[in-house]
């Protein structure tokens, strides 16, 4: 993962939080968004596109353009600039799209 | 002046179709279209080639469907032809889901009854044991589903592409932002006045959807034609679950999901409504629990453009022969026909015996509404 950031904070942080991007513990800026904080950190792409698969990076930064999304604490599809950090957040790549639950086997599991 | 050989009334998905049936047969066309301020019809399609249920007391319109769904292969494979572009055409069936003995009930009295009205009907009503085999996605507040192999569906944006892009190809003229503003019979030919120009045809095509009534009181007819509001619901793309159209949910083959099916009627408006959107997605989680979490992304409103029985009307106008009146709301169902069949036949001038039983004289006297789909 490429490290050097494209951007510069305007002003030093003052309170640091870390999440955990794609297993990497990213300490960034307390009160931003996920969005700001993966460019910040030199990520360069967040997620796949589901029909070509081709690389996407956040883009609009306000909740339009959805070329951030990010799966969040389990949770796919999440807009990365709409969601800010919190310690331990666990934020993945959203890679093509949404994937539903497996369907249980028969006899597999229970009911619901 | 602009002088065509024809001129289409109607941008849309049934003006646009019937344009390149009658370039396919090497007529000089030119298309007027409303523009985007148009209550197109068009926008609010499922993508569905529907045919089970469809006809429901109007035997010649279940006939007409059918037909147009064994046409259906050709019309995309000319397309793709013209064009190149793949429509995606999937004719493995299509499900009706019931959530009520009720529903359930009604919709096999249907299928029944054109069963017994055209002999060869193939449907299966399936238990939800069984549907739970075939769509192992299924909820279990659906009570029994109707399947019909005879259903299928494309993805309509690439419709609706390919049709422009082959009316190009083969030398359509088509003129944006020109809605019609009268038309007269002068001669043999007819004077359309639109954005401020005046053009000149011989032969005329009335496929303007709700605006046919419109168009056929300046030619001395009455079109009984008036909007059913439908409201569409898009998903997120999401992983590919359902390969088989049902009425209500459908998955695309770029994987967003359409939900819809709802029909009121509100007179000219074609916003959203609050509780029609949760209505049409409490049915579809319902139906498929799998989609409960997923995002929406998009959600409009369209009218269809209903006639009193349902069915389209196929009619040369009596008191201005060489225009010809086309409304239906089955555009995409009905496409193959429009394109292969009725084009030709306004072309050569040979009347298509079977579309005797579609003209205007039928509503004379009242009818019961029949609506699918």
């Amino acid at each position: 993962m490429p490290t050097e950031s494209l951007f510069t904070p305007l002003a030093k942080a003052q309170s640091w939080v870390t999440i955990d991007y794609e297993g990497h513990q990213l300490k960034v800026p307390q009160g931003v968004s996920i969005a700001a904080a993966l460019l910040a950190s030199g990520v360069r792409h967040s997620r796949t596109t589901p029909v070509q698969g081709a690389n996407r990076a956040p883009f609009c930064m306000m909740g339009v353009c959805f070329e951030c999304l990010v799966e969040v604490d389990g949770v796919p599809n999440r807009q990365g600039c709409m969601t800010l950090v919190s310690d331990g957040l666990r934020v993945r790549r959203q890679l093509g799209a949404r994937k539903l639950a497996p369907l249980c086997a028969e006899g597999d599991c229970d009911e619901n | 002046m602009h002088k065509s050989k024809t001129v289409v009334v109607g941008g849309g998905l049934l003006g646009m179709t019937i344009a390149y049936g009658l370039a396919l047969k090497g007529q000089q066309v030119c298309v007027l279209d409303e523009g985007d301020s148009a209550f197109r019809a068009s926008r609010g399609n499922f993508g569905l080639i529907w045919v089970q249920s469809k006809g429901y007391g109007m035997t010649p319109y279940a006939h007409w469907t059918r037909q147009a769904a064994a046409l259906w292969p050709e019309l995309a494979g000319k397309l793709l032809a013209d064009t190149g572009i793949n429509v995606h055409l999937r004719q493995n069936g299509g499900y009706q889901l019931c959530l009520s003995q009720a529903e359930l009930t009604e919709e096999v009295h249907r299928l029944q009854w054109l069963e017994s009205a055209l002999g060869d009907y193939p449907f299966e009503v399936l238990e939800p044991n069984e549907l739970q085999k075939r769509l192992p996605r299924i909820g279990p507040d659906v009570v029994g589903a109707c399947f019909s192999p005879m259903d299928g569906h494309v993805n309509p944006l690439k419709l609706f592409s390919a049709l422009h892009h082959a009316c190009q190809a083969r030398g359509v003229h088509v003129l944006h932002n020109y809605a019609v503003d009268g038309i007269e019979a002068f001669g043999n030919d007819f004077l359309i006045t639109s954005n401020a120009r005046e053009l000149r045809c011989e032969q005329l095509i009335l496929a303007a959807g709700l605006g046919n009534k419109t168009l056929g009181a300046h030619l001395g007819h009455d079109v009984p034609v008036a909007p059913s509001r439908g409201q569409i619901l898009i998903t997120e793309r999401i992983e590919p679950f359902l390969d088989i159209p049902t009425s209500t949910v459908r998955q695309t083959d770029e994987g967003t999901v359409q939900l819809g099916d709802s029909a009121e009627s509100v007179g000219f408006d074609d916003r959203t409504s609050t509780a029609v959107i949760a209505d049409i997605a409490d049915r579809a989680v319902r139906s498929f629990p799998c989609l409960a979490n997923v995002n929406l992304v998009r959600a409009w409103g369209a009218l269809r453009v209903m006639t009193p029985d349902g069915g389209p009307i196929y009619q040369e106008l009596s008191h201005a022969p060489g225009a010809h009146l086309v409304s239906c709301h089955s555009g995409v169902t009905l496409a193959a026909m429009h394109a292969l069949r009725l084009a030709p036949s306004i072309a050569t001038g040979t009347a298509l015996p079977e579309l005797a039983s579609f003209g205007l004289g039928r509503f004379s006297a009242n009818a019961e509404v029949h609506h699918a789909h």
